[in-house]
């Protein structure tokens, strides 16, 4: 039975008073759809289904909590190695901190920039987020793309031959910051895009990624140790024949992220692998949700996140393969596995499949453990002390997440990242 | 060094499980010197594996009375990982698979750790890769076995040769093998028994729990205890153990009651 959503309309309202709707250049009309799109789902509230494991409330509201800048010492991903380096200053673009924009494969223009004429651009923009409103509604998207004030669109003819890395710096301790990516790799073309770093006290983003016919996409990001900050990302990607989108996140600490990634595999023998490692501890609350749907012959699809959980910290997963009628050999996974560390911290998961093809290969699984006693006294019987130990294993509970990590010196770098913080958490 | 340093001496311990009530070992009394072997035979049940479980430290299991020192340390004092770097290791009768952690990754920890606990200089990476490679190449473990996680997939002569890579390279002062030959075929209990005997040693002690005499063929002991119901109630030469074979427990046991 259909229940009439009641639209939080008082809330939204007063969250669209105190912005700015661009009304020139390129993507306005639409932004104005997107503002439509969002005045007719209204904003998240506690009593909407999707988000019955996450409080709303702080990204809803009409003013970013004070986050206070966080003295950040972790180094951005691949630091010091080949990267077109592109930097996010409270979440403006920086052109001073960043390298010059030009490499061979590949155009890179700024959303801020409204005088150009990127055609590309605009019939891009807003329409996976648009296509990914249903089934379920995502108004924090809608609202990134009605107003978001900068970002990069970046559109790949080639095979570049680095990375893009995307540093968001933050010195402020109120910034509320809104970012809107638009990725279009053209057939056969390749890009690897990094983000890392404290972005904002709140960060709202949609990255929008648009994978054509044999092309290949990565995407690793690390969310920092600022932990007061917040967190509403939304990755939307559409899948053409033969091609690969491959993302990975890293989370330690935040107070709220939610992670939202919704992918389409619109072309046969698509492969899309999404992932994520978290480590929370205390007041700490991770929501990765996920949304793939088959539309396609004989795709692959894996979906791995695990999370270590402490002192109180919550993590959630929301997790959904739709395969429709006519994606046969369909070939879809999903693993969620949280390891409590603790009595007081929880993970809530919510796996979900949904299947209109009949010649399909769909898993899902999800666990909750403690530290596995017997792998901890072996270990200690060899002389690894406890500490030591319980990292050794929470490194391999994590591994599975981080093996989805493709290149080998990313990979290194997560590795690292994740030994580095551990031990650190516990001196 | 004097020999008697790493001597192990159990006096009359007794041990009980935490979670219920029930006395498990009544009485233990035991030495092993340094470079001499000892067995520990006896019947199921009879508390051989809970004295090797609770010398190395495993949670679980409550001391009520009695002492256990390795040289001068007391034992029953320190954690697992500090009687591992005073020198006692227990080889696992049932090792455990670790998925995650690189079986390479995982010796390379130990041994440094129990360095870095005694004060001892760490070893390089190339040091270690050097002394790992030749000790595996003697128990034929070949170098996917050391890539692979600790014990995943590993058969069970695979995991007890495994055990005796690990002894080999954290070189305790007192080895403890619990029913090592349980799951073996000959040719794995030769290949297994050839690495432990290639690391006696006079400044080394082993304490080999087994229900078979089959395994002392091959490492020859010194001394052999039969322990039943908690205590050990019959000590003597070799020719011990082959009666023990020839005869079963029966005998022994009315003996002593």
């Amino acid at each position: 039975m259909a229940v009439k959503k009641q639209i939080n309309t008082a809330e939204t309202e007063a969250r669209i008073d105190t912005l700015d709707l661009p009304q020139d250049g390129w993507s306005a009309a639409s932004r104005a759809d997107a503002l439509t799109r969002l005045r007719a789902m209204g904003m998240p509230g506690r009593r909407d289904e999707y988000w019955k494991f996450t409080r709303p409330d702080a990204l809803v509201q009409v003013s970013a909590p004070v986050a206070e800048v966080f003295d950040n010492d972790d180094a951005p991903l691949m630091d010091g190695q080949p990267c077109l380096r592109a930097v996010f200053v409270d979440g403006v673009f920086d052109a001073d901190a960043s390298d010059d924009l030009a490499l061979e494969g590949i155009e890179i223009s700024r959303l801020a920039d409204t005088s150009a004429d990127i055609h590309w651009a605009q019939s891009l923009h807003g329409t996976l987020e648009t296509a990914g409103q249903t089934p379920v509604a995502r108004p924090l998207a809608a609202l990134v793309t009605a107003f978001a004030t900068d970002g990069l669109l970046i559109r790949v003819t080639g095979n570049p031959s680095k990375p893009v890395n995307v540093i968001y710096n933050r010195t402020s301790d109120d910034a509320d910051v809104m970012l809107h990516h638009v990725v279009k790799l053209e057939q056969g073309a390749s890009l690897t895009l990094l983000e890392s770093g404290p972005a904002a006290a709140r960060l709202g983003t949609v990255m929008e990624v648009d994978v054509a016919d044999n092309a290949a996409f990565h995407h690793v990001r690390t969310q920092g140790r600022d932990h007061q900050r917040l967190a509403a990302t939304h990755v939307f990607g559409r899948l053409g024949t033969e091609s690969t989108f491959k993302s990975f996140t890293l989370t330690a600490n935040g107070k709220l992220t939610r992670n939202e990634c919704v992918l389409e595999l619109t072309g046969d023998d698509a492969v899309a692998h999404v992932a994520g490692a978290c480590v929370g501890d205390g007041d700490f609350h991770h929501d990765d949700t996920v949304f793939v749907t088959h539309d396609a012959v004989n795709c692959e699809s894996r979906q791995v996140f695990k999370k270590v959980l402490r002192n109180g910290a919550t993590g959630v997963f929301q997790g959904k393969i739709l395969v429709k009628a006519g994606a046969q050999k369909t070939d879809g996974y999903q693993i969620s596995q949280s390891l409590l560390l603790d009595g007081d911290s929880q993970f809530l998961a919510k796996p979900e499949l949904e299947i209109y093809a009949d010649d399909v290969a769909c898993s899902h699984g999800s666990t909750s453990g403690a530290i596995d006693e017997e792998a901890l006294f072996y270990l200690r019987s060899r002389g690894v002390p406890e500490e030591a130990a319980t990292n050794l294993l929470t490194l391999a509970f994590l591994a599975e997440a981080v093996q989805e990590i493709e290149n080998e010196d990313l990979r290194a770098d997560i590795e690292t990242r994740m030994s580095g913080w551990l031990e650190r958490h516990r001196s | 060094m004097k020999k008697e340093t790493y001597m192990l001496k159990i006096n009359n311990l007794h041990v009980q499980l935490e979670e219920e009530d029930k006395q498990i070992l009544k009485g233990v009394n035991l030495e092993v010197e340094p470079g001499k072997v000892h067995a520990i035979m006896g019947p199921n049940g009879s508390g051989k594996s809970t004295l090797s479980y609770v010398l190395a430290g495993r949670p679980g299991y409550e001391v009520t009375e009695g002492t256990a020192h390795l040289g001068d340390v007391d034992l029953l004092d320190i954690e697992p990982e500090e009687r591992a770097a005073a020198g006692l290791f227990l080889a696992f009768q049932y090792p455990v698979e670790i998925p995650g952690v690189g079986n390479m990754t995982f010796l390379r920890t130990a041994v440094n750790a129990q360095r870095k606990a005694r004060g001892e200089v760490e070893m390089s990476a190339a040091e270690f890769l050097k002394v790992i490679r030749e000790k595996a190449k003697t128990l034929k473990i070949d170098a996917d076995m050391l890539k692979r996680p600790v014990n995943v997939g590993f058969s069970g002569g695979e995991k007890k040769r495994n055990e005796i890579l690990q002894m080999a390279m954290l070189e305790p002062k007192m080895c403890i093998l619990d029913e090592t030959d349980s799951g073996l075929d000959v040719d794995a209990m030769k290949l297994v028994s050839e690495g432990v005997n290639a690391l006696r040693d006079e400044g080394r002690g082993f304490l080999v729990i087994t229900h078979y005499q089959r395994l002392l063929d091959h490492i020859k002991p010194d001394v052999v205890h039969i322990m039943a119901d908690g205590r050990i109630i019959k000590t003597g030469g070799p020719e011990l153990a082959l009666e023990v074979e020839n005869n079963g427990y029966a005998d022994i046991l009315s003996e002593v009651v």
